[in-house]
């Protein structure tokens, strides 16, 4: 019984290639891109791990120095001789020309066991490790970005460690970078001796930090892939009304047959798993396709990926996939939730549908005007919810739940302004065939609102995404031509080199101004502190958002600081609050300045100050001002007179364009979500017009039979799907403006601490207009060249079946 | 005895209404007996049919078909006692449109797993669609469908085949030929037959006839 | 990293572990090798002798406490050199590594550390003589007034060292050899001590005083290949003689025995191989493993012919190469307390 009638089921496919295809590539592709943005972020948080359990620091207390910079390794003897067992690790940049590598030197004799990863402990012995040259391991992959890298020990692979990170002997690595007798830090062994004297009286400058402090990296960077996963989510959910409606369409068509089925002896629960496996088939064979296809759109997008997080964030994430066996079971997973989902509701009507309901052509167009009031109903709910969040919502989360919530409610409520918009036009109609086009497309709209919201939603994300980086992009550029405002920026390898570099500059250059800073915490996080010189440079052009009077002279007098936006935000200072300093001592605020593109805090100061407060720093790097046309000449003179490398000078434009790179760079994977997520819609759109149009003979075929000739009907067709693909647009720019507002007011302030200005591109939304107009259109080609081609006899059958 | 409805009622409520359709409905149909149960549009005739053939459920009373008193039935027993003991034949056909002539012949024998393909050749043949078994219902004519239909409500040897209405859907010539192939080889399987018709001309054809009319049987 | 696999790596760069205890009697190519009839030199020899592989300075301590138990403490500093070249700072091929030990009648309390010589975090001085690991140190203007501290995770020792006599040179004026084949090291030693301080226990502090016995020992290749650990003994006898006596065991079932005999005003008789015999009598579960607990030490041309019995059969060091270390009591011919220590027993 279960294969004959199974096999009736499916036949039903067979005879309706498309539908089946449509139902299956829906699917896939809801999988594929969610599960996509999955591969990446599960790439990315298991570097992040990784780096956050080297050396047990997800489990072992550090002692870290309070102001954040490098400390002597005589704080850690007397650490040892007081009786703390700890063990010293010094890290830094690595660079050899455009390859940089984080050197992480340890001392294997005092590192408590097992803190290193696997394969460390391979071959080899303990002397050619901690004698020069040293012994360097690496993950594979960074080995092979080192190929031809001159300076490193020999490199062995280990996998365990984080990508871009080289494990050696502390000794080699302070070397290497050039900090001799210096570390950056002490793991404290779990179990510590009877007597010990007190930190505070042993190295004041230290303090305890409990384990997994360190992993800043993954706090930073949630908030850009909580970005991903929403898109993710997105097109997932635009993937579903694709599957949403196939399955829907599928089952109406087979109403009848699920009918007789029962009439000749098929039980209710037998159809009812028949149905429900059917769709579980369908969803492991689409899981697997949108897997591939994820696997292949992860591949594609995480280089860009990596180089946004290393760009803006520092963190290092290898550019290749590595693949989980949880990342295969949860993209399954969520394929077979996502079918069940859609399949819901038709499971559901087969299991309320009458053995003997009579022939109801229009039966599901009155089931779907109740659906369309709880539709209403639904979107208003989201629709308040929406705004409380707006109101009283606070952080990343609260943010996306009020972009998922606008998206949705516009959407919901998508047909009914529809219906609405055309049940008006068929009033005011005069025409018999005016006022039968718009009934018609009035009746239609049931089985074209699936496509039109995944369209409304693909369209309004479209929008808001576009104005969102357009604005951005606008206020970065101005914001770029403001903060670099000196004409060359050099760097010095090494003090001595700065020093004669300051005097070969002084008599050549308007001005030469030192760009120094240390990295330390601020309130508590990561930081950078500047000192700046008192210079016109920074009154005319610096970006302040606010300021104190007299803040150039409070700064340049070492009265005041000021901070950026990201700070000011974090940690909810503002003009005339006071700043602690790592080093104690406590500062007005008395400006806070725009700071796009960098995570973290900071601070800057008067460079006396600085020097004051960190005398190590190390005093490299120099904007120069000089009038733009010398500057050139300047350039030639420091590479050729001085003798400076080429690659330690460079103009504004260059650092410009290399910022614009990077910035470009961060929006990268969100547009090409963007794209992917708009050619689902139009998809969605081509396959419910084709499903339709094979159901539309009968509504058809008697008005041809009136009169009107099939290309005539054809055009109207065309012009229908036209029309509402137009409406639909019409509807999405204001949901896309609403989006914007909130990606910019909301979700940018929470995720990276900046607020921008929005600026609208009307001719954006006219190239976008016109997108969505193609793809209804295209959409609706096929559908309609079949209709103009159907032959009368076709046409004649109807009315032979329908009586 | 086949068939035994005793005392079976049905309403329907419309708009807060009772409307009564019949009541105390009672008749027996024998192993190859042939019936026809006739009445005007809304006297319920084809109601009373798909309750014989448990696809409605009456309110009151009992059938006992095959022996079996199906208002007791879970949906699951229903089905089977209609896979395995009627077969049925509607206005509409009811054909499974993605399935061939041929798979639609043999489709309920296959269901209740009692597949004689001679046999299905044979009735593919009595009914003139040997030339028709690899098209498509969508295909065929009327008069082909239903023949396709009889094929099917005959494949598995049902004790008893009920028929609503087996050539409303037809011309009268078209209609007269499938009558006649339909009570050939219910005379031939020896089924019972259970037949509704508007049509005097048809009923008269029938062995007995039964008359629904103002709620009743007359 | 594992300290352990990376010290199984210092000390087995030879083929294989059972080439002797810790990998004593692997080749020793570069190291300078003892040479008989070198004159050793003090305070000069009291620090550390780099161009050797492996050098120890080790104390051990009979006590007996105010509370009238008996005590045993060990303090230990292995020096062990990875290569023959001197290298600076981290570069220096030297790793250091502590033992103590602190053994009642019912517990045995272990500590190790391990560290990186070049650095400063352990070390020796010859004068003022100080040799130190982390917070551990045996320290002092000479070696005849130290002061020896060690710290674990649940005890620690502060205790003061007097000598009341002078050093002693083992062996052929402290060259001493392992082996028939003609293996080596510099040996000499202060079993003179008095000693007087605190053990901090779990339970509480308890002041002790009693004898201590320092070894100072270096050389490159101490073993015969064919030798597979030794048994040692430091005896203070009743009436103020001491003797050290020890066999290396062979894997042939034989042993190299050697020893000295020292008058209470220090003058020192050495004995060869074969004069000594230690006979082990009962042996006990530790650690999993059979260790002989109770000894016959026979010297025929002394007189002697004692039982040494453990005073707690649970002394088992274990530490990165485990070993057996702990106080003996001495009964039958003489009387009087001492240390045995018991290596490769694996």
């Amino acid at each position: 019984m279960y294969r004959a009638a199974l096999s009736a089921l499916l036949s039903h496919w067979w005879r309706h290639p498309l539908q089946l295809g449509s139902l299956l590539l829906g699917l896939a592709l809801a999988t594929a891109l969610w599960s996509g943005v999955q591969a990446i972020n599960g790439q990315a948080r298991q570097s992040y791990d990784q780096a956050a359990r080297m050396l047990g620091q997800d489990r072992l207390e550090q002692l870290v120095p309070k102001d954040g910079q490098r400390f002597s390794q005589d704080v850690y003897i007397a650490l040892r001789q007081a009786g703390w067992l700890v063990s010293p690790v010094i890290e830094g940049a690595w660079q050899q020309g455009d390859v940089r590598v984080r050197l992480i030197g340890i001392d294997p004799v005092t590192a408590p066991s097992d803190v290193a990863p696997d394969g460390v402990t391979g071959a080899g012995d303990l002397r050619p490790f901690i004698t020069p040259p040293g012994q360097g391991f690496a993950a594979p992959d960074t080995i092979s970005m080192l190929r031809g890298v001159t300076g490193l020990p020999p490199l062995s692979p280990s996998e365990g460690l984080a990508p871009g990170v080289v494990l050696m002997d502390i000794g080699i690595a302070q070397t290497l970078l050039g900090v001799p007798g210096e570390i950056s830090r002490l793991v404290v062994v779990p179990e510590q001796p009877f007597r010990q004297a007190p930190l505070e009286s042993v190295a004041p400058l230290l303090t305890k930090s409990a384990p997994g402090g360190q992993a800043d990296i993954a706090r930073l960077t949630d908030s850009f892939h909580l970005n991903l996963t929403a898109f993710g989510f997105l097109s997932f959910a635009v993937g579903l009304f694709i599957v949403h409606s196939a399955i829907g369409l599928a089952f109406e068509q087979r109403r009848p047959m699920l009918r007789t089925l029962r009439a000749v002896g098929v039980p209710l629960n037998v159809l009812t798993v028949l149905l429900a496996g059917e769709v579980v088939l369908f969803a492991l064979v689409a899981g697997l396709v949108g897997m591939g296809l994820g696997y292949l759109i992860a591949a594609t997008l995480l280089p860009d990926v990596a180089a946004t997080l290393s760009g803006l964030y520092g963190a290092d994430v290898p550019g290749s996939l590595s693949l989980r066996p949880s990342w295969w079971i949860g993209g399954m997973a969520i394929a077979v939730l996502g079918a069940a989902v859609a399949a819901g509701q038709s499971l559901w009507r087969l299991r309320r549908l009458p053995l003997l309901a009579p022939a109801q052509p229009r039966a599901w167009a009155r089931a779907s005007a109740r659906g369309l009031r709880r539709q209403v109903f639904l979107a208003a709910a989201l629709a308040v919810l929406a705004l409380a969040v707006a109101i009283w919502g606070r952080g990343l989360v609260a943010g996306f739940v009020l972009l998922g919530a606008m998206l949705m409610a516009a959407a919901l409520a998508l047909p009914a302004i529809l219906a609405l918009l055309l049940g008006g036009a068929e009033r005011v109609s005069k025409g018999a065939l005016a006022l039968w086009f718009w009934a018609d497309t009035r009746q239609q709209l049931p089985g074209l609102s699936l496509a039109l919201m995944a369209l409304m939603l693909a369209l309004a994300a479209n929008v808001g995404v576009g104005t969102m980086v357009a604005s951005f992009r606008l206020t970065f550029t101005g914001w770029l031509d403001q903060r670099l405002a000196s004409e060359l920026y050099v760097n010095a390898q090494d003090e001595a080199e700065a020093a004669r570099l300051r005097s070969f500059l002084e008599p050549r250059a308007d001005a030469v101004l030192p760009i120094w800073s240390v990295s330390a915490p601020v309130q508590g996080a990561p930081g950078t502190i500047y000192g700046i010189a008192d210079h016109a440079t920074y009154r005319e052009n610096w970006p302040l958002l606010s300021h104190a009077p007299g803040v150039w002279d409070a700064v340049a007098a070492g009265q005041a600081a000021l901070v950026n936006e990201q700070l000011s935000r974090r940690a909810g200072l503002s003009n005339g609050d006071m700043l602690r300093l790592p080093d104690g001592t406590e500062m007005t605020i008395a400006g806070v300045y725009s700071d796009y593109g960098n995570p973290q805090g900071q601070v800057i100061i008067a460079v006396d100050e600085l020097t004051a407060m960190f005398p190590d720093v190390p005093r490299l790097r120099h904007a120069v001002r000089i009038a733009p046309e010398k500057a050139p000449d300047l350039t030639r003179a420091l590479i050729e007179e001085f003798g400076l490398s080429p690659d330690n000078v460079r103009d504004q434009a260059a650092i410009k364009s290399f910022s614009l790179g990077v910035f470009e760079q961060t929006f990268t994977v969100t547009a090409a979500l963007n794209v992917l997520t708009m050619g689902v819609a139009g998809f969605a759109m081509l396959t419910s017009l084709l499903t339709l149009s094979t159901m539309r003979l009968p509504q058809l075929a008697p008005v041809w039979a009136l009169g009107l000739t099939r290309a005539r009907l054809a055009r109207l067709e065309l012009f229908r799907a036209l029309m509402l693909a137009g409406l639909t647009m019409c509807a999405a720019l204001p949901v896309g403006l609403l989006l914007a507002w909130a990606l910019l007011s909301v979700v940018n302030v929470a995720a990276f601490g900046w607020q921008l200005p929005m600026h609208t591109f009307p001719a954006d939304w006219l190239r976008l207009g016109l997108l969505a107009l193609l793809a209804g259109g295209l959409a609706a080609l096929w559908p309609a060249v079949r209709l103009a081609r159907t032959s009368p006899t076709d046409l004649l059958k109807v009315f032979a079946h329908e009586r | 005895m086949l068939l035994s409805v005793q005392g079976v009622a049905k309403a329907f409520a419309s708009g807060g209404a009772h409307v009564r359709v019949f009541s105390d409905v009672s008749f027996d149909l024998g192993a190859g007996e042939t019936v026809a149960l006739t009445g005007e549009s809304g006297s319920g005739k084809s109601t009373l049919l798909h309750i014989c053939a448990g696809l409605d459920a009456s309110d009151s009373g009992r059938i006992m078909l095959c022996e079996q008193d199906i208002a007791g039935l879970s949906d699951g027993d229903r089905a089977q006692l209609r896979r395995d003991k009627v077969g049925l034949v509607f206005q509409q056909f009811n054909l499974i449109p993605s399935l061939s002539v041929m798979a639609n012949l043999s489709f309920q024998a296959r269901l209740a797993g009692r597949e004689d393909q001679d046999w299905t050749r044979a009735l593919a043949d009595r009914l003139g669609l040997s030339a028709l078994l690899s098209r498509y219902p969508e295909q065929l004519s009327g008069g082909q469908q239903q023949r396709v239909a009889i094929g099917r409500a005959l494949a598995a040897r049902p004790p008893l085949l009920l028929a609503d209405e087996p050539t409303g859907n037809l011309d009268e010539t078209t209609g007269d030929g499938v009558m006649d192939l339909l009570q050939e080889l219910v005379a031939e399987t020896g089924a019972g037959l259970l037949m509704v018709t508007h049509s005097e001309r048809l009923a008269g054809r029938l062995q007995r006839r039964l008359h629904l009319s103002g709620g009743g049987l007359v | 990293m594992n300290v352990k696999v990376l010290f199984i790596w210092v000390l087995l760069s030879g083929p294989a572990f059972a080439q002797g205890f810790a990998g004593l009697g692997t080749e020793a190519s570069g190291f300078a090798r003892p040479e008989r009839g070198q004159v050793l030199s003090f305070p000069k020899d009291h620090g550390a002798h780099p161009d050797y592989r492996i050098e120890w300075w080790y104390l051990t301590a009979n006590l007996k406490g105010e509370d009238g138990r008996d005590y045993g403490v060990q303090w230990t500093l292995f020096r062990s050199a990875l290569a023959p070249d001197a290298g600076q700072g981290w570069a220096a091929p030297q790793i250091w590594m502590g033992h103590a030990g602190l053994t009642t009648p019912d517990r045995h309390f272990v500590a190790e550390r391990l560290a990186r010589g070049g650095v400063g975090q352990a070390g020796v001085t010859a004068a003022p003589f100080r040799a130190w690991v982390d917070d551990w140190q045996m320290a002092g203007a000479t070696l005849d007034d130290l002061r020896l501290t060690a710290n674990g995770t649940d005890f620690a020792y502060d205790l003061g060292l007097k000598a009341d006599g002078p050093l002693v040179l083992q062996g052929d004026g402290g060259y001493s050899v392992k082996s028939a084949s003609g293996q080596a090291s510099f040996y000499y030693s202060q079993p003179f001590y008095t000693v007087d301080g605190v053990l901090d226990l779990p339970d509480g502090p308890v002041r002790v005083s009693g004898n201590a016995w320092l070894d100072r020992e270096w050389s490159s290749q101490p073993l015969d290949e064919t030798q597979r650990g030794w048994d040692w003994v430091s005896l203070h006898l009743e009436g103020g003689v001491r003797m050290m006596g020890f066999q290396l065991r062979q894997t042939d079932g034989g042993a190299y025995t050697s020893g000295t005999w020292i008058m209470p005003d220090g003058t020192a008789e050495p004995f060869g191989d074969g004069v000594l015999t230690m006979t082990p009598l009962k042996t006990a579960k530790v650690n999993g493993r059979d260790v002989p607990v109770q000894w016959r030490v026979e010297l025929p041309g002394r007189g002697v012919d004692v039982t040494l019995g453990a005073l707690n059969n649970a002394a088992w060091m274990d530490t990165l190469f485990p070993y057996w270390e702990g106080p003996v009591g001495i009964s039958g011919s003489h009387t009087g307390h001492g240390y045995l220590e018991m290596t490769g027993y694996d």
